[in-house]
Formats: C-alpha cells, sequence, structure tokens
C-alpha cells in the first residue's frame, strides 16, 4: 500500500508493550442506565477481536466510545486510542454524490491521495470503478468500497460496525475473505462488533462477549487461519460462545446464526403439495443479488 | 445466474404441484445446491423452474412479462414545449375565425408585426436589457444572501437562533409590501429596484436550501467527524452537495420572483424596462405591445426555468429519482 499522503507512514507509536487500545474503568449512560460498566479493555497493536453481544449489551457505544463519535453522552474512566483509527458502518455510507474515488479519499490531503485511493481501491477488487456513482455499485461492492476507504487512512487501529450484517449470504463469505486477507497485509488492530458467531470464531485472534456493559467473556481463538466453519474445533469454539451468550447451541434452530450458507442436503423438497416449510437453510429472501450484477438500467 | 438460492426455492413450488413433471426439476435442483458454485448446473436448474411452471399452469403470468412501471417512463427531449405550442395554436386559430376581438386581445399576427417593429427600432432590446440587468443582479445578490444564510442558519445554533425565526417572519410578509420603506430609503433609483428583488430572491432561496440542508442525513454528518474533516471540508463536501437540491428547489423559485419583482419595481418612477414599455402602452391602448411585452416575459421565465433545470440535472446527476 501506498504511503500515507500526510506522510503518516509513522513507525507505531512504542515498544510491542504498548497496547493500541486501552481503556479502564470506562463508563458510559444514557440518562441513569449505566451502558458500559467500569469496563477494562485492552487490544493490542495488531489484534484482531470481535466482540459479541445481545442487543442493548452496549456492544456500539463500547465501538463508539473508542471511535471517539459519542459527543454528548455522560461518561468517565480512561481511553487511550492510537492516531490514526478508521471506522467502518453497517451500511457502506458511501455519500452518493461523490463518485467512488472521490469518496474514497475523502477528508484526504496532499498529492497522492488518488493514487492511494485507486490503490486501494484496486486492493478491494475495484480496479477501474473510480469514477462510478455509489448506486452504481452492487451491496457488496458498496461495502468493499468502505473498506478502501478505511485502509486508505492506513489505520493502526480499524472499527468495524457490523459491517456485513446487510450482505446476502454469498457476499458475506467473499468480505470476510477479503478483510482477512487485508488485516494480514496491513495489521492494524481490529475490533469488530457482530452477532455472527461464526463469523467472530472465524476470523478473530481474541473473541469478546459484552454483557450487562462489561467483558463477560475473553476467549482467544487459538487456530491457525484461514478457518473453515466446517472444522470441528471451530464448532467447539461457536458453542462455547454460543452458550455464553445464553443459547442453547443447538445447530438447526439458533436465532444467533440464522444462515448457514450451503442448504442442508438433508432438507430435499418434499414431494407433498403443502407450501413446503421454508427450511432453516433459507438464504436471505430480500437480497440475492451478488457482487457482480449488472444494475438494470431501470432498476 | 447469480441468484443460485432462491432459484432453487422456487423450484419447490412446481415440484409439489405438479407431482409428474415437477419430480425432474427437483433433482436438479438438489445437485444446484449440493455444488452451490456450479452455475451450469443453477441455469439447468432455472430452466427447469420455468418449464415446470409451464407445465404446472399455476403460473398467472408468462415469464417474460414485464411488471407495471409506476414511474413516468422515459422523457423525450424536448416535448415539454408542447403546452405552449398549443396555447399558441389556440390563441392563432381564435383569432384568425375572428372569435377574438382585436380590440381585447390582439392576434398573432399583428403582435409579430409589433414585435419586428419594436426589435427594428431597437426599443424592445433597449427596454429589455435594462430589465435583465435588474433582475439578472437581484437574482445574484438575493441567491448569495440566501445560501449564506441558510449555511450560517443550518451550521451553527446561534444563526439558527439569530435568522430562522426572522426569515421566517419576512417570509409571511411580501417583499412588495416593503416597497414603500424601500424608496423612503433608497430612494426611486436602480438601488432600490435590485434590493427589492433580492430581497424576495434571498427569502425563497433561504428557505428551501435550509430545509435542505437541515435534512442533511445524520449519518453523513457521522462519517464526516470519524473521517475528522476539517469545517470547510464538511461544508463543502457534505453540506452544500446534500443542500443542493432544496438549493435548486428554490432558485427555480427566485427566478420567478425576480421577474415577478421586476414587473412591479418597473412602475415606480422607471423610465426604461419592459415594464415601463408596457405601461406606456397601456396608456395609449396597443393591446399589442403588451402581448409582446408579455411574451417576452413569457420566454425569459421558460427559458430561464429550463436553464436551471439543466443544470440542476447536471449538477444532481448522482440522483436516481422519479422522473429519470
Amino acid at each position: 500500500m501506498a504511503p500515507h499522503p500526510g506522510g503518516l507512514t509513522a513507525e507505531r507509536p512504542a515498544g510491542p508493550a504498548a497496547p493500541a487500545v486501552r481503556t479502564a474503568g470506562l463508563v458510559r449512560s444514557f440518562g441513569d442506565r449505566d451502558v458500559l460498566r467500569h469496563l477494562d479493555l485492552t487490544i493490542g497493536q495488531g489484534e484482531f477481536i470481535a466482540l459479541l453481544g445481545r442487543s442493548g449489551s452496549g456492544k456500539s457505544t463500547l465501538l463508539r466510545a473508542v471511535a471517539r463519535l459519542d459527543h454528548g453522552v455522560a461518561g468517565s474512566g480512561e481511553l487511550s486510542v492510537p492516531e490514526r483509527v478508521s471506522l467502518s458502518f453497517q451500511d457502506s455510507r458511501l455519500l452518493p454524490w461523490l463518485r467512488v474515488l472521490d469518496n474514497v479519499v475523502l477528508g484526504i490531503r496532499g498529492k497522492g491521495a488518488k493514487e492511494a485511493g485507486a490503490k486501494a481501491l484496486a486492493e478491494v477488487g475495484l480496479a477501474g470503478r473510480e469514477k462510478s456513482w455509489p448506486h452504481e455499485l452492487s451491496g457488496g461492492e458498496q461495502q468493499r468500497a468502505a473498506l478502501a476507504r478505511a485502509l486508505v487512512r492506513e489505520p493502526q487501529l480499524l472499527l468495524a460496525d457490523e459491517p456485513f450484517g446487510a450482505l446476502d449470504a454469498l457476499t458475506r463469505i467473499r468480505m470476510h475473505d477479503l478483510l482477512r486477507e487485508l488485516y494480514e497485509r496491513h495489521r492494524p488492530a481490529v475490533l469488530l462488533v457482530t452477532h455472527d458467531v461464526d463469523e467472530a470464531v472465524e476470523l478473530a485472534d481474541r473473541v469478546l462477549v459484552l454483557e450487562d456493559g462489561q467483558i463477560a467473556v475473553d476467549l482467544a481463538v487459538d487456530l491457525p487461519t484461514p478457518r473453515s466453519r466446517r472444522d470441528p474445533r471451530c464448532q467447539e469454539y461457536r458453542d462455547l460462545l454460543l452458550a455464553a451468550l445464553g443459547v442453547q447451541a443447538d445447530a438447526s434452530a439458533d436465532p444467533v446464526h440464522p444462515e448457514p450458507v450451503h442448504p442442508d442436503p438433508a432438507s430435499k423438497p418434499a414431494p407433498e403439495p403443502a407450501p413446503a416449510p421454508v427450511p432453516a437453510t433459507a438464504p436471505h429472501p430480500g437480497r440475492p443479488h451478488e457482487e457482480k450484477t449488472a444494475h438494470d438500467p431501470q432498476d | 445466474m447469480t441468484d443460485i438460492l432462491p432459484t432453487v426455492r422456487t423450484a419447490k413450488a412446481p415440484a409439489a404441484q405438479g407431482a409428474t413433471a415437477g419430480a425432474p426439476p427437483a433433482a436438479g435442483a438438489v445437485t444446484a445446491t449440493g455444488t452451490a458454485t456450479a452455475t451450469g448446473a443453477a441455469t439447468a436448474a432455472g430452466a427447469a423452474t420455468a418449464a415446470g411452471a409451464a407445465t404446472a399452469g399455476t403460473g398467472a403470468r408468462p415469464a417474460t412479462a414485464r411488471r407495471r412501471r409506476l414511474g413516468p417512463g422515459r422523457a423525450i427531449p424536448f416535448a415539454r414545449l408542447t403546452g405552449p405550442v398549443v396555447l399558441v395554436l389556440v390563441w392563432w386559430l381564435s383569432s384568425a375565425t375572428g372569435y377574438l376581438d382585436p380590440r381585447i386581445l390582439s392576434g398573432p399576427g399583428s403582435v409579430a408585426a409589433t414585435f419586428v417593429d419594436l426589435v427594428r427600432s431597437g426599443r424592445l432590446q433597449d427596454n429589455m436589457l435594462v430589465s435583465l440587468q435588474r433582475a439578472g443582479l437581484g437574482l445574484l445578490f438575493g441567491v448569495l444572501a440566501g445560501v449564506a444564510l441558510a449555511v450560517a442558519a443550518g451550521l451553527s445554533r446561534i444563526g439558527e437562533y439569530l435568522l430562522d425565526g426572522t426569515l421566517q417572519v419576512k417570509r409571511a410578509i411580501p417583499s412588495l409590501a416593503l416597497l414603500p420603506l424601500m424608496i423612503l430609503w433608497l430612494g426611486i433609483g436602480e438601488e432600490m429596484k435590485v434590493v427589492v428583488i433580492a430581497v424576495g430572491v434571498t427569502v425563497v432561496v433561504y428557505i428551501n436550501t435550509y430545509a435542505s440542508l437541515t435534512g442533511i442525513d445524520r449519518r453523513y454528518v457521522e462519517l464526516a467527524e470519524s473521517l475528522d474533516l476539517t469545517r470547510p471540508q464538511f461544508i463543502g463536501k457534505v453540506v452544500v452537495p446534500g443542500a443542493l437540491p432544496g438549493f435548486f428547489v428554490g432558485l427555480r423559485l427566485a427566478v420567478t420572483a425576480s421577474w415577478l419583482g421586476l414587473v412591479v419595481v418597473e412602475q415606480v418612477n422607471a423610465t426604461k424596462g419592459l415594464g415601463y414599455m408596457m405601461f406606456q402602452a397601456q396608456q395609449y391602448a396597443q393591446s399589442d405591445v403588451i402581448i409582446v411585452g408579455l411574451v417576452v416575459y413569457g420566454i425569459f421565465g421558460f427559458v430561464s426555468d429550463a436553464v436551471v433545470r439543466a443544470a440542476e440535472r447536471k449538477v444532481l446527476s448522482w440522483r436516481r429519482t422519479l422522473a429519470d
């Protein structure tokens, strides 16, 4: 990747001991409800962390606190984060009035910005799409462009708030591979908020479970990458985490993991003339779009 | 064939309904699910689905029929002129058939003759230039002021508290009602005329730009914060483009407002201008000159609106709307 146009290819602040993120006694409250309660968290340099938790457990609050985007939220505690932090959202959040390349280099000053942006786009597989409008990209492509926008800043810390939540199952698999690949190449510290336990186990070095504003589980995933979610060792971690989230680790009907990708061969279409119950393996009905789907001009 | 999975699912319906015809496609579908990426198999499953639906006889709609379109469809270039052309035709027909008394309204023929006379003598061009200059200056100052006020009121609370209420009150007062005061302050010269037009323009530009600006998605503001944009960058890349749709609505109204203001201010001690020319004609009962003036107003209004629309289409080309 090209050096940051601002000349920020700097050495990391300190020796191996200095963590990328450190919070101590972090408190964030809305009204009289404490969402984060004296939360202590340390993320090492280049460490890939997945953060799980039920809705309302404070995942997003923590992420926004680390991103220092929580203006007006009452709180206290210590928080130290690196200088260059990139944030990617659940929606790609490309500005619809800027072309893809201009979105990627948004806010970057100096020459070389355009080249760095083009390089980042090529890295996420969007070479040649610099001049496209965001609405001309498919959902997966938009999310790739957002990833390029995060990367071009050469972040020391990448915060991702359910970045694949809105993608269809096939696109999501490709995005997992892409994210892991980019991570291996650039080695930022990553804090990935997700509610997909498989995703967490597959991608992260450490999985945290947030509960009642505190970290309830801190589980190192000690498996070589790339990992397959079919790997029985992954399944073990998955069951552990599901149990921690209070879900019975029963394969077919767990709500935390609604979308296995390959339909189970056992659920062959039954010949009886009934509106066959949609098997638990059904894909997203809403967005069957795939990466390369050409957009119909009238669509 | 990218949507493999939905295809597989729809393949089940005919399989269930037409037992004999449906069974083979169902088998094909299962093969497709097994390999998932084998597009060939998926294509086969898709074809089988169509065939299955046809044989089962349950498909209410043939597979090739498009859905009903709810947008108005593709636009024909210059078709916007149809309405005005029809209007002129009706006018011409009714005066040619003698239905229209020339003392009430001259026919297109005599209006055209008068038009040629006025152009030959240079009277029309002189008056037009003066009017154009007044309207143009008023529009320019008004638009600048309106945008500046909208940005100030939209981006700072102090600006909002000071400006928004004031301008909303001003909106309730017709600009033309300020005319007596303006004459008192600025006299009856050109300044007064330009200022009256500019004030009217400012308000419509402000109202629409401000509404659009404050409607900018909160998520984009958050994005700008997460990218550490400076305030000028934020205004240039997020605020201004985000407010442009409303700005153009305001601009189109403003163009109309500037012509409207022109007619009124040119009644006040003007010695030149289209409005002046028309009032002169009224005194001498020259309805053809009045019509020429009206037509020129109309053409100016139409052309300026078309120019703004064209600019809007160009600048807002990133948008996909119902009209596209």
